[in-house]
């Protein structure tokens, strides 16, 4: 039965010195969908996402991924299992090149990462995929740019190539419209969609028209604890959301789709 | 239209590539010439000086400027080869200068396994702090131990013979032979830089968690980066010991340590060339102004040039060059 999710956590909690950050949180995620972590700061949103990548210790309980648990495992072994996450913060390798950044992900499966008397230049075979992976997320003509260089919005882009080039079977993805302009948001939601195809997608998203273009099922956080699961329509009915989170800003957005 | 332009881009950039790396080759073999006539311009002893803690420098900068981690205790690895090389030269004549080195160089190795295996879990300022404590813990063990020579140190060193027949005691062949294992420390730095494993130290330098969630072990890296550059202090001090003959306090002690972050920093940390010239200036000014009036003031004007360095121009002499050439010629 277990099987059915993905990722799955049983009574998942993180106290810091007493205080429960992340309270008794069972999460399911099914195959394929693109499932939305949402609630008002605080709510515990980011702490699940370092729970769930091993990034912080869990308090108490299980995370389970296929049915196994990896409650126990570290963060570079569970990237290995196909588990990708992003940061909230853009993460990509700043003096480096936009190719070489998707490069450095790529070459982890050769196994001659420890190799430090080859050359480089062996790792040139794999610029042809890397530029497939740039060409993917409209980055081709970046390629030789130092990533310090290039616009937030790009380094976003960037940062799912590399993550695709570890070609995962489910992608953690925190905030990834966070601090955008409109324009850069349309198309980091297009290309979400786009990479998301035969891949299953966490997401944490404090854009609500974002989250209601994009999401299959949403869990609701707050205060450390799962106040409300289901669609984007059922959710922003439920009350209880209403009151606790979205208030008069989800009323807005009703409004804004109608 | 289309087609023709995406052709055009990867030749263009292959062949400006092309032309960088002929470039810099030239550049390299101008250097090696250098090297070579130098000892007929100036005083051998004093330019294998400057080789010795050029390559020192060369290794701590791999840490630093590589993988990011400030080492506050390098002096350990330059002394542990300098003891090492400098006791088995004194008290076992049959042994060869080469295989002196060797042996002190993996002294060096050993300590860094040692000492990476404790001090990389820890980041940043308290990696700075468990390397230096480390590093203190040799001094006193150099002090105490009774193959050092305590406080004097371990004199007369022989050179012996290079391959047990090529008289290392004139100071000229003794050059080549210091410029040759710089040679050979510099390509290994070099190589290791830009392999497959370089990549990944620069990506764990550039950003750690990233780093991680792409699947990298970083410890693990980080441990070879160390052991590394502990590997090539130690062949530092090896062959400092055999040039003066001398293994001394001096080189444990963390002064020295100090040292060779001033001369990273001030010729320009992240540069292959940026350790070398920062050691070749910090070593021309100890030399210049001991001779000098201001004799006692060197600690005073090497700390001046630290403080005019890091507010002026953090990347270095070779970094700022390197940036000023880049924004005229590109």
């Amino acid at each position: 039965m277990s099987a059915d999710y993905v990722l799955e956590t049983r009574g998942l909690t993180k106290e810091f010195r007493g205080f429960t950050a992340v309270d008794d949180v069972n999460l399911q995620v099914q195959e394929g969908h693109i499932h939305a972590l949402i609630g008002p700061n605080g709510a515990g949103k980011t702490t699940v996402f370092n729970l769930l990548t091993k990034f912080l210790p869990p308090t108490r309980g299980e995370i389970l991924y296929r049915g196994k648990p990896i409650t126990g495992m570290k963060s570079n072994e569970i990237a290995r299992l196909g588990l990708v996450r992003s940061f909230q913060i853009s993460a990509v390798f700043a003096h480096m090149t936009a190719l070489e950044n998707v490069r450095v992900a790529l070459q982890r499966k050769l196994g001659t990462s420890f190799h430090f008397w080859k050359s480089e230049k062996t790792l040139d075979h794999l610029n042809e995929r890397a530029m497939e992976l740039l060409e993917e997320v409209g980055l081709r003509e970046y390629a030789d740019i130092l990533t310090v260089e290039m616009p937030y919005g790009r380094k976003r882009a960037l940062e799912v190539a590399t993550t695709l080039a570890l070609d995962p079977t489910m992608m953690l993805l925190d905030e990834p419209t966070q601090g955008m302009g409109a324009e850069d948001v349309d198309r980091i939601v297009e290309l979400i969609r786009r990479v998301s195809k035969g891949r299953t997608v966490l997401m944490v998203e404090h854009n609500l028209s974002v989250v209601s273009r994009l999401c299959d099922r949403i869990t609701v956080l707050a205060r450390g604890s799962v106040l409300a699961e289901g669609d984007y329509d059922s959710v922003s009915r439920n009350p209880l959301v209403k009151e606790a989170y979205m208030g008069s800003e989800a009323a807005e957005e009703e409004g804004a789709q109608a | 239209m289309a087609t023709t332009e995406t052709a055009r881009i990867p030749s263009a950039a292959m062949q400006r590539q092309r032309r960088a790396n002929m470039r810099r080759n030239m550049f390299y073999l101008a250097l090696i010439v250098i090297g070579l006539v130098a000892p007929f311009l100036a005083y051998p002893v004093f330019l294998m000086k400057i080789l010795c803690f050029a390559l020192f420098a060369c290794s701590f900068n791999l840490l630093l400027g590589y993988a990011g981690l400030l080492s506050f205790g390098h002096a350990a690895f330059l002394a542990t080869g300098g003891y090492v090389t400098g006791y088995l030269l004194s008290s076992y004549p049959g042994i060869t200068p080469e295989v002196g080195i060797l042996i002190g160089t993996l002294a060096g190795v050993a300590l860094g396994v040692v000492f990476g295996a404790l001090s990389i879990r820890r980041q940043g300022i308290y990696f700075a702090m468990v390397t230096l404590a480390l590093a203190q813990l040799m001094f006193f063990f150099f002090i105490q131990a009774p193959f050092t020579g305590g406080e004097d140190g371990l004199h007369g060193v022989v050179r012996g013979h290079f391959l047990g027949f090529i008289s290392l005691d004139d100071n000229l062949s003794m050059y080549y032979f210091v410029f040759a294992v710089f040679l050979i420390g510099f390509a290994i730095i070099q190589r290791t830089v830009h392999s497959p494993f370089g990549q990944v130290l620069k990506a764990i330098r550039e950003n750690e968690p990233r780093a991680v969630s792409l699947g990298y072990n970083v410890d693990a890296y980080k441990l070879l980066a160390f052991v590394i550059s502990a590997g090539l202090a130690g062949l530092a001090g090896s062959t400092k010991t055999l040039v003066f003959q001398l293994a001394s306090l001096t080189d444990a002690h963390w002064h020295m340590s100090g040292e060779v972050i001033l001369m990273t920093l001030l010729g320009g940390v992240g540069t292959l060339l940026g350790p070398i010239m920062g050691a070749g200036i910090v070593v021309s000014l100890q030399h210049l102004l001991a001779q000098s009036p201001l004799g006692n003031w060197v600690s005073v004007i090497l700390g001046l040039i630290f403080v005019v360095c890091v507010l002026s121009f953090r990347s270095g002499i070779v970094g700022e060059l390197a940036k000023s050439y880049r924004k005229n010629f590109k």
